[in-house]
């Protein structure tokens, strides 16, 4: 096989191909058109475009071909559209190029978006982000409903998507780069909070998946493999890349957060009232 | 700071708890227990394919519809799950009652066309049953079919004698006799509750 062969779409999705040429370029025109003061240095623009090529390169390539048939690409394709690239994205804090297109757009349109806002501050709900998140995951490696999706394409596409969407609203949750002294951002103990609170879950499912004796996965054995692999090591590595990768990464979006919080220790004034002395 | 938006949270929760429950229940009493196999309409596209037959003549599925297909991916040098199909889904096929035989057929698709040419392939599907046809085609056209079925298959590297092994979909595929796909057999499945599966699905509207 050439290298066109791995670079290639293995199944071609013009809306998955033009959505991600679409968000380059308007992150590329609002980068350069929008004031100096404002634009994201080189690191956080590389970090930006790392992610979105990492998710790009498991949807549209020769991975993709391989996430079908292998269990534990599967599990690798997911950890990059709900963990990796998202992390990534949320990291490089687009915040400013997002700003940049908001003052762009007419107010008409303003007005029309507000359900969409709506919507995007219910999802945003600590609890509903949380359960979200962990949900997902379960919902999509639950036997049958798993069985489905890989026999489906639409089903396919439809997991994948959802994957992607979720992790992006997840982790830009996390790294709101907005102070939650100075604004309506989620305080910094309750994203550590949350972090924490997924990660349990997720180590119970993979390690669930790495001792289970029987195949919990039969889909890979009943559609053939991507090449002769004992099913039993595709399970346990997929299994091991559910449960570690993603408690890692919420220890080191813990740090992150954490770091932040110290950063801004003594910086703002505290909301909280002085304690007064009451009188009664 | 947290639950500004929905003043009430619990009647947020309970929608998706109610939907998730509605799927759960309607899941469970959807699955159409009759079926010993697994249910796949809806979930592939149906059947289309232009391949080789054992007599080297270029055959498309259209050629074939008004007959229930059982669409089964392997190779002839196959040491064990290929034999044991192609028995069980030739015993299925004998035990039905003789009119519906005739409007039953197994397709075999050998995806190693570089050692199943179609003489040999003949003389293979022969020794199990006249209603299995033997089918092949050349690589871009096996991997086109595959990957509409959802499916695919691998070479393992030769050894010292040129033998390698082949890696494929060990489930078969029935399509009703419009070519709709139906039915997802399982390898675990019995030879007796393949005929039962396929007796109803040819019952359904003769």
């Amino acid at each position: 096989m050439s290298i066109f062969d791995y670079v290639a779409p293995y199944d071609f999705s013009a809306l998955t191909v033009l959505s991600y040429m679409l968000v380059l370029a308007f992150y590329g025109y609002g980068v350069l058109r929008m004031p100096e003061g404002d634009r994201p240095g080189t690191g956080r623009i590389l970090t930006f475009v790392l992610g979105v090529m990492l998710c790009y390169g498991v949807m549209q390539t020769r991975f993709d071909y391989y996430s079908q048939y292998m269990f534990f690409v599967h599990r690798g394709q997911h950890l990059i559209l709900h963990h990796l690239g998202p992390f990534l994205i949320a990291l490089s804090n687009p915040l400013p190029v997002m700003r940049f297109w908001y003052n762009q757009i007419s107010p008409g349109l303003k007005v029309a978006l507000k359900p969409v806002g709506f919507v995007y501050r219910c999802l945003q709900q600590p609890l509903i982000a949380s359960v979200l998140f962990v949900g997902l995951i379960y919902f999509w490696l639950w036997p049958p409903i798993h069985f489905d999706a890989m026999l489906s394409r639409n089903l396919y596409w439809i997991m994948n998507w959802s994957m992607l969407l979720d992790g992006l609203l997840f982790w830009w949750l996390i790294f709101d780069p907005r102070s939650p002294a100075l604004s309506s951002a989620l305080g910094y103990g309750k994203r550590m909070l949350i972090l924490a609170l997924v990660a349990i879950p997720q180590m119970v499912l993979g390690a669930t998946i790495v001792f289970s004796r029987g195949m919990v996965y039969d889909v890979y054995e009943v559609c053939g493999r991507a090449w002769p692999m004992e099913p039993a090591t595709d399970q346990l590595i997929g299994g091991l890349l559910t449960w570690i990768p993603p408690a890692m990464m919420s220890i080191l979006g813990i740090l992150i957060i954490l770091r932040r919080a110290m950063h801004e220790d003594g910086k703002y004034p505290t909301r909280s009232n002085p304690l007064k002395v009451t009188t009664s | 700071m947290s639950f500004h938006c929905p003043a009430n949270l619990r009647s947020w929760l309970q929608l998706p708890l109610l939907l998730a429950t509605t799927f759960l229940l309607g899941g469970c009493l959807g699955e159409d227990a009759s079926w010993h196999g697994k249910d796949i309409q809806g979930l592939m596209p149906e059947l289309a394919f232009e391949l080789t037959d054992t007599s080297g003549e270029t055959i498309r599925a259209e050629e074939l519809d008004g007959q229930i297909r059982l669409l089964f991916f392997g190779f002839t040098s196959c040491p064990d799950v290929c034999p044991t199909t192609l028995q069980k889904l030739s015993q299925a096929i004998k035990a039905m009652p003789s009119e519906m035989q005739s409007q039953t057929l197994a397709l075999f698709v050998s995806v190693d066309p570089e050692r199943d040419t179609p003489e040999r392939l003949a003389s293979y599907v022969d020794f199990f049953d006249k209603r299995i046809v033997g089918l092949t085609g050349d690589e871009p056209a096996l991997r086109e079919l595959a990957k509409r079925y959802r499916t695919t298959f691998g070479y393992d590297e030769p050894d010292a004698d040129g033998n390698y092994a082949v890696s494929h979909s060990s489930a078969v595929y029935v399509f009703d006799r419009e070519g709709k796909a139906r039915l997802l057999l399982r390898p675990n499945l019995s030879a007796d509750e393949i005929r039962q599966d396929l007796v109803a699905l040819a019952g359904e509207n003769s």
